[in-house]
C-alpha cells in the first residue's frame, strides 16, 4: 500500500485530514481545469487557420468534438469497473449498443426531446449490466473476460440478423417519416431532428477571426457537460469508501473475504454503474446523430473502450478520456489524409524529393491510419507503461524535479494502480 | 439565433473583414448562405467516402481511382474518359461552373456509424457539398440518411439492396447502380435458357438486409420461371466456413444452389460448394448448377478457378463494346495499368452525373441538382440510355449477366458476357412491393 | 442419419482448426502466462505463407506475344514460371499445383523465426507486466503485421487451392458400405483432420516424452520452482514461443484451400480461440483441444436446418451460449487449473 492510498482512509488524525484536505483541493482543480478545456475545446482543437496546409489536423468541428465526449464518458464509466477492480470487461459495447437502440426508439415513439431518451438509455444500459454482471461475475480473472464477451456477441449477432424488427440490422435502426411521435405529433416533409427543449442538436455558432474559424455547436456543449457530470461522479466515486472497498477487491479478495465482505456486491454495483455510463454514452452518440448499428456492439468495439483506457492509463482519472481521444482522433483525422493533401504539403520540395517525403508517409495515413495506431499502441506500451497520462508525469517529474514531494493527482491514482498491481 | 454549417461560406466573407482591417471577431447570426456549404471560392468540394480497411478495402481503392479519375476530367486534365462520349455537353472540363473541382476521402470502414463519421467530417469540416462511394447497402442507406439531414447530395457507390431506393429512398440521393429486383429480373431468361423451367433451388442466403432483399428477387423471378424453392437458409455473415451449410444441400433434392452471398462470404461460400463436389454432381436426372446473383471482378479474383461456369450479374463489364465503355477503360487502364471494376465504373459515373446536373442547372443547390437528375435521359456512359427515373432515384438501364470463364485467357478475363438484357426487362413501378414503404420526402438544402 | 454423419465430420472439420489454434495460444498462456492478441496474427501469417510460396513459384518472365493483344489493345506479354523454364512445365506446373502442402516446408521455419524474434524482441519484456499492458502491445503488434500483410497483398482473398489430385470430394458414405453418394466430403478437409491430428498428437508426444517437455511442464506447473532448480527456463520458453507460432503457423497453411486467405483472417479467429481456450480451461492443452472439437460439432449441429427452424438464430450465438453454460457449471472451464489467469 502506498501512501496515497491511505490518504482516502477516513481521516483519524489531524495529518490525514489535511492530506484529504489537500487531495480535495487537487481534485477540484482538475475538475476546473478538465472544464475549462472542454469549454475551450472548440478553439482549442482548430489550432490551424482555415486556410492552411496544417488545418488537416484540426478536429474542432462538432461530430468528431461530441465523439470525444461520448467515447469520454464511455471509457471514464469502463475504467471505473476495471481501473478499481480490475475486472476487464470485454462486452461493454453491448451496453452502448443497446443505450443506442433505447434512444433512437424513444425518438421514434415519444419525442425528439434527448432527455428521456438519454435517460431511457442509461437504464436501460444499467438494466442489461444488472444482468449479464450478475451471471459474469460469478467468475473473475479471463473467465469474467470471456463471459462478458460472449453475452455482448450473443447481442450483436442477434441483433444483425434475427432481432432485424428491433434493431434494422445492417442499416442500423433510423427515424421514418410515419414514427408515431406521440408528444410531438407525426411529422410531415422532412425528418425532425434531436434537440433540447427547442435547442437543436445540429444548430451551431461560427465564429471567424483572421484565418480561424470556429463552430460552437449545442450538441458539443450537451455532451461536454455531461462529460464533466460523468468526470465529476467518478472523482466521487474513486474517493468514497466505495471506490476504496472496489480498490480492495482488486489488491487482494482473499483478505476481503476474510473480513467478512463479501466482494460481489461491490464489483456488481460497479459493473452496473459503468453499464449506465455506456448506455448514456450509447444515448448521447444516438442523440447527436439518430442512428444505431448493430456494429456498435461487435468485439471489435468493446476492445477499443478497452484500448483507450489502458492506452491512456487505466486506474487514473483523466487517462481514459485522453485514450479515447487519441484513438477517435487517429480513425477521423488521420484516416483522411490521402495523397494529394501529402502532395500538397511537400510542394515546396523538388519534385523527386516531393514523391520520395510522400511515398515514406504514405504507407501511415489515409488507408494505413490503422498502422499508425498500431505502432502508437506499442510504442506506448513500451516507452511509457501506464498510458499516457503516466508518461505525462514522467516528464513533468523531469521538469520539476526539485519539488518532488507534490506530486499530481494523476501520478497518485498511476502510483496505486501500480502498487495495485 | 444561429447558423448551421457553413463554415466554407462563411470562410471568405470572414477573410474579407479581418483583410479590410476589422480585427474584432465576426459573429454571424444570420444565414449567411442559401445551402448548406455553398461554394462561393473558386473551388469546390466534393467527399469521397469508401472504405479504406476491412473486408471491401480494395473495392474502396478501386473506386477511389474512378473517383481521381472524375475529378481530373472534370478539371480538364487527362484525356477526358467518358466525358467525350457523354450525351450531355453542359461540362467543359473547367471544373464545375468553372469552379476547379478538389476533393476529400474518407474511411467508411464498412460500419454505418464510422461511414457516417467521416461524411460528417466531410461536410462540417471540410465544406463538401457532395458524398458519393461505399461498397455495401447498410452504409449506403445509413450516409443517405445523413446526407438529407444535412441538405447535401448523395450519389451512391456500389449498394445494390432493394432498399436503398427503395424503402429508405431520400430526396437528396441518387444511385447508379442496379438492384437486387433487376438482377434477378435479368438473371431469369438466361437461367432459364441455360437450365430449363424445371429446376428446384436452394437458397443460402447472408443472414441480413441485403441477403434478404437479393433472396426475395431472385426466388420471385426464378419461381416465375416455374422453379420450385426447396429451402431458404440464412448464413451468419462473416461464417468463413460454410460447410455446415452447404452439406445437407446434396441430398434435399435441389439441383440449383443460389448463393446470396457477397464479397468474403460469397468467395468462401462457391469456393467450398465447388470442393464439395456440387458442380459434378447429377440431380434429380440434371446437372447440378450453382448461380451466383451478384458477381463482382474481385470476387471472381478471390474464387479463382471456382467461379468457372457460374452465371451472374453485373451492372457493368469492361469487355462491353460501346464508345463509353471503351473510352473509359482505355483512360482507366492507361493510368492504373489494369481495367476497372464495375464499383469503379459506377463511382466514375456518378461524379460526372452529378458535375453534369450542376452544370445543367446552373447552381450547385441540392434541390436545382435534384430537379436536374429527376427523370434525366442520358447515354454514353457505358450502359447504354440510361434514364435517372425521378419517382424513385434509381437508375434505370440494360444490366450485364455474366459467366465465369471456363479457361480465362489473363487474370482481367474472368468473367464471359452472356447477355445484356434490356432495360424493359428489368423496369418496375416505384410502388412495387419490394421497393414499397418509403417516401423520398422533399429535398433538404439545409442551411 | 446421412446427415447427422456429415455434420460429425464438418465439426470434426471445424474443430480440427479450432483445436490447432487454441492448442498454440494455450502454449503461450500456460507456459508464458501471457495473453496473446496477436495470435491470430501468427494464424494468419502461416497462411500467408501459403501465399508467398505460390507466388514465388509463379515467379515469371515476360514474353511479348504480338499476336495476341491485351486489353488495352497493345501487344500481350505473356508470363511463364521460372520453375516451368527450368524443371520443364509438367515438373513445374506439379510444383505450382503442390503449392499449398509444400508451404509447410516454408512455414516451419519462418514461423518458428517469427516466434523467436516476437518474443525475444517484445514479449520477453512483458512477462511480469500485467495483463491489461500485454493486451495493449499484443493488439498493436497484431494490428502492425496485419497492415503490413495488407500492404504487400492487398485486402481481398487469395485463391490458394489444394493440389488438384486432392481437390474434389470423395464418397466417404460408400467406404463404410453405405449407398452411394449418401456422405460426400471433400478430400482436403479429410487431409487437413488427418494433418490436425498428426500435428496435436506430435505436440503431445513431444511434451511428453522428452526431456525438454517434461522441464517445460514443470515450468507450467511451477515456474519459480524449476527456476530455482537451475533450470533456464527462458530459453525454453523462448522455444515453446517458436513452437506455438509454428503450429498457429501450419494450421494456417492448411486452412488455405479452405478458406482463401486475406489479411483480417487472424482477428476473425481471435475472438473464438480465446473462447475455445478458456472453455476447455486455462492451462490445459487437452483442454484446449477437446474444447476446440466440442465447440466446432456443437456449431455445425448448431447450423442445420431442423435446429434452425426450432430457434431461429441460434447459429450465430450457439459458440457463446456453450460458453457461457459450461462456465457457469464448470468454474474454470472443461479442464482448467485453480489459479491460473484468475486474478
Amino acid at each position: 500500500m502506498t501512501d496515497a492510498t491511505q490518504t482516502a482512509f477516513p481521516a483519524q488524525t489531524p495529518r490525514a485530514e489535511a492530506a484529504r484536505d489537500a487531495q480535495g483541493r487537487r481534485d477540484r482543480m482538475l475538475l476546473l481545469i478538465v472544464a475549462l478545456l472542454a469549454l475551450a475545446a472548440p478553439i482549442l482543437l482548430n489550432p490551424f487557420p482555415t486556410a492552411s496546409a496544417l488545418a488537416q489536423f484540426n478536429a474542432g468541428y462538432p461530430d468528431l468534438m461530441q465523439r470525444f465526449a461520448i467515447y469520454g464518458i464511455l471509457a471514464i464509466g469502463f475504467n471505473i469497473l476495471f481501473g478499481l477492480t480490475g475486472y476487464l470487461s470485454f462486452g461493454h459495447a453491448a451496453f452502448l449498443g443497446v443505450g443506442s437502440y433505447s434512444a433512437v426508439w424513444m425518438f421514434k415513439l415519444l419525442s425528439m426531446n434527448v432527455i428521456p431518451a438519454i435517460l431511457l438509455a442509461t437504464v436501460i444500459g444499467g438494466l442489461f449490466a444488472l444482468v449479464i454482471g450478475f451471471v459474469s461475475l460469478r467468475r473473475s480473472g479471463i473467465y469474467f473476460s470471456i463471459l462478458t464477451l460472449a453475452f455482448a456477441q450473443m447481442c450483436y449477432n442477434l441483433a444483425y440478423s434475427v432481432l432485424t424488427p428491433i434493431s434494422n440490422g445492417e442499416t442500423g435502426l433510423q427515424l421514418s417519416l410515419s414514427d408515431p411521435r406521440v408528444l410531438d405529433g407525426p411529422s410531415s416533409g422532412s425528418l425532425p431532428v434531436t434537440s433540447l427543449f427547442g435547442a437543436e442538436m445540429r444548430e451551431a455558432a461560427t465564429i471567424t477571426l483572421g484565418g480561424w474559424s470556429w463552430t460552437f455547436s449545442v450538441g458539443y456543449y450537451v455532451c461536454a457537460a455531461l462529460l464533466l457530470l460523468a468526470f465529476w461522479l467518478s472523482i466521487r466515486i474513486f474517493r468514497s469508501p466505495f471506490g476504496l472497498m472496489l480498490r480492495a477487491v482488486k489488491s487482494n479478495q482473499n483478505r476481503m473475504a476474510y473480513t467478512g465482505l463479501s466482494a460481489r456486491p461491490y464489483t456488481l454495483a460497479a459493473f452496473v454503474i459503468s453499464g449506465m455510463y455506456a448506455g448514456l454514452a450509447g444515448g448521447l452518440l444516438a442523440s447527436m446523430d439518430p442512428l444505431a448499428g448493430a456494429d456498435r456492439m461487435q468485439w471489435t468495439a468493446s476492445g477499443e473502450v478497452v484500448l483507450m483506457t489502458i492506452l491512456g492509463g487505466a486506474g487514473t482519472l483523466l487517462g481514459p478520456v485522453l485514450g479515447a481521444g487519441v484513438i477517435k482522433y487517429f480513425e477521423n483525422i488521420f484516416s483522411k489524409i490521402n495523397d494529394a493533401i501529402l502532395h500538397q504539403w511537400v510542394a515546396v520540395l523538388p519534385d523527386g524529393l516531393e514523391d520520395a517525403v510522400v511515398a515514406v508517409i504514405h504507407p501511415f495515413v489515409g488507408k494505413g491510419w490503422h498502422l499508425t495506431l498500431g505502432l502508437i499502441f506499442m510504442a506506448v506500451v513500451i516507452f511509457l507503461p501506464g498510458g499516457l497520462v503516466e508518461g505525462a508525469r514522467r516528464a513533468g517529474a523531469v521538469v520539476r524535479r526539485r519539488d518532488r514531494n507534490a506530486p499530481s493527482v494523476e501520478s497518485d491514482a498511476a502510483a496505486r494502480r501500480a502498487a495495485a498491481e | 439565433m444561429t447558423s448551421r454549417f457553413t463554415r466554407r461560406g462563411l470562410l471568405k466573407t470572414g477573410t474579407a473583414f479581418t483583410a479590410s482591417g476589422l480585427a474584432l471577431p465576426t459573429i454571424f447570426t444570420s444565414r449567411a448562405s442559401a445551402f448548406t456549404n455553398e461554394p462561393t471560392g473558386s473551388s469546390v468540394v466534393l467527399g469521397f467516402n469508401v472504405p479504406q480497411t476491412g473486408a471491401y478495402a480494395d473495392e474502396g481503392a478501386d473506386e477511389l481511382r474512378a473517383f481521381e479519375l472524375a475529378v481530373e476530367h472534370l478539371n480538364g486534365e487527362g484525356d477526358g474518359g467518358m466525358l467525350s462520349t457523354f450525351s450531355s455537353d453542359a461540362l467543359g472540363g473547367d471544373g464545375i461552373l468553372g469552379k476547379r473541382v478538389d476533393f476529400v476521402t474518407g474511411d467508411t470502414q464498412t460500419k454505418s456509424d464510422a461511414a457516417r463519421a467521416s461524411a460528417q467530417s466531410m461536410i462540417q469540416k471540410d465544406g463538401a457539398i457532395m458524398i458519393s462511394g461505399g461498397s455495401s447497402s447498410g452504409v449506403a442507406v445509413a450516409v443517405q440518411g445523413l446526407c438529407q439531414e444535412a441538405g447535401v447530395i448523395f450519389m451512391a457507390g456500389l449498394t445494390h439492396s432493394n432498399d436503398t431506393t427503395g424503402k429508405d429512398r431520400k430526396a437528396n440521393g441518387f444511385r447508379h447502380f442496379f438492384n437486387a429486383y433487376m438482377s434477378a429480373q435479368a438473371m431469369a431468361p438466361v437461367l432459364s435458357s441455360l437450365y430449363g423451367d424445371d429446376r428446384r433451388a436452394y437458397h443460402l442466403t447472408a443472414d441480413y438486409t441485403w441477403g434478404w432483399t437479393q433472396e426475395e428477387s431472385i426466388a420471385a423471378a426464378t419461381e416465375a420461371l416455374g422453379w420450385e424453392t426447396v429451402e431458404k437458409v440464412r448464413t451468419p455473415l462473416g461464417a468463413g466456413d460454410f460447410s455446415s451449410y452447404i452439406a445437407p444441400v446434396l441430398n434435399s433434392g435441389a439441383d440449383v444452389l443460389v448463393l446470396n452471398h457477397y464479397g468474403g462470404d460469397m468467395v468462401n461460400s462457391l469456393t467450398q460448394a465447388v470442393q464439395f463436389g456440387l458442380k459434378d454432381r447429377q440431380a434429380n436426372g440434371k446437372d447440378f448448377q450453382i448461380v451466383v446473383p451478384l458477381y463482382s471482378e474481385l470476387m471472381a479474383r478471390g474464387a479463382g478457378s471456382a467461379i468457372a461456369g457460374i452465371p451472374g450479374s453485373q451492372n457493368w463489364d469492361w469487355k462491353l463494346e460501346d464508345a463509353g465503355t471503351q473510352a473509359f477503360v482505355q483512360s482507366f487502364g492507361q493510368k492504373y495499368g489494369f481495367p476497372p471494376s464495375q464499383a469503379a465504373h459506377t463511382c466514375y459515373a456518378q461524379t460526372l452525373l452529378y458535375a453534369d446536373a450542376v452544370a445543367r442547372a446552373g447552381s450547385f443547390d441540392p434541390c436545382a441538382v435534384v430537379e436536374a437528375l429527376e427523370d434525366y435521359d442520358f447515354d454514353g456512359l457505358g450502359n447504354g440510355p440510361t434514364t435517372y427515373r425521378g419517382a424513385d432515384h434509381q437508375c434505370f438501364k440494360d444490366v450485364v449477366v455474366v459467366q465465369g470463364a471456363e479457361d480465362p485467357q489473363d487474370e482481367f478475363h474472368l468473367v464471359d458476357i452472356v447477355e445484356v438484357t434490356p432495360v424493359d426487362q428489368v423496369t418496375y413501378p416505384p410502388d412495387h412491393p419490394m421497393f414499397a414503404g418509403g417516401s423520398l420526402g422533399e429535398c433538404n438544402p439545409g442551411a | 442419419m446421412d446427415a447427422f454423419l456429415l455434420q460429425i465430420l464438418n465439426g470434426l472439420d471445424k474443430g480440427s482448426a479450432y483445436a490447432l489454434i487454441a492448442l498454440g495460444l494455450t502454449l503461450i498462456f500456460g507456459t508464458l502466462g501471457v495473453v496473446n492478441f496477436a495470435h491470430g496474427a501468427l494464424f494468419m501469417i502461416g497462411a500467408f505463407c501459403a501465399v508467398t510460396l505460390q507466388r514465388l513459384l509463379t515467379l515469371s518472365y515476360e514474353t511479348v506475344d504480338p499476336e495476341r493483344t491485351d486489353f488495352l489493345g497493345n501487344p500481350m506479354t505473356v508470363e511463364t514460371p521460372y520453375v516451368e523454364a527450368w524443371f520443364g512445365p509438367a515438373t513445374g506446373g506439379a510444383l505450382v499445383d503442390w503449392a499449398v502442402p509444400l508451404a509447410i516446408v516454408l512455414a516451419i521455419p519462418v514461423m518458428m523465426l517469427v516466434g523467436f524474434v516476437m518474443e525475444r524482441g517484445l514479449i520477453q519484456h512483458f512477462y511480469k507486466r500485467p495483463h491489461a499492458d500485454q493486451i495493449l502491445v499484443t493488439f498493436g503488434l497484431a494490428i502492425v503485421l496485419q497492415e503490413i500483410v495488407k500492404a504487400v497483398y492487398g485486402a481481398n482473398p487469395i485463391p490458394t487451392p489444394a493440389p488438384s489430385a486432392l481437390r474434389g470430394s470423395m464418397d466417404v458414405g460408400a467406404l463404410v458400405g453405405m449407398e452411394a453418394y449418401a456422405v460426400v466430403y471433400p478430400i482436403w478437409r479429410l487431409v487437413y483432420f488427418v494433418f490436425a491430428a498428426l500435428v496435436i498428437g506430435g505436440v503431445f508426444a513431444f511434451l511428453r516424452f522428452t526431456t525438454f517437455g517434461m522441464v517445460v511442464r514443470a515450468g507450467m506447473a511451477d515456474r519459480e520452482t524449476v527456476g530455482l532448480l537451475g533450470i533456464d527456463i527462458d530459453k525454453r520458453f523462448t522455444l515453446m514461443f517458436g513452437l506455438a507460432a509454428a503450429v498457429a503457423g501450419l494450421a494456417g497453411v492448411m486452412y488455405t484451400p479452405i478458406l482463401s486467405p486475406n489479411y483480417h483472417m487472424g482477428m476473425d479467429f481471435l475472438v473464438l480461440s480465446f473462447v475455445v481456450v478458456v472453455v476447455g480451461g486455462m492451462g490445459s492443452l487437452p483442454g484446449a483441444v477437446l474444447a476446440g472439437f466440442l465447440l466446432g460439432i456443437l456449431q455445425s449441429f448448431a447450423s442445420m436446418n431442423e435446429v434452425k427452424s426450432l430457434i431461429p438464430g441460434i447459429d450465430q450465438i450457439i459458440i457463446y451460449l456453450v460458453a457461457i453454460v459450461i462456465l457457469l457449471t464448470r468454474p474454470r472451464g472443461l479442464m482448467g487449473r485453480r489459479g491460473v489467469m484468475e486474478e
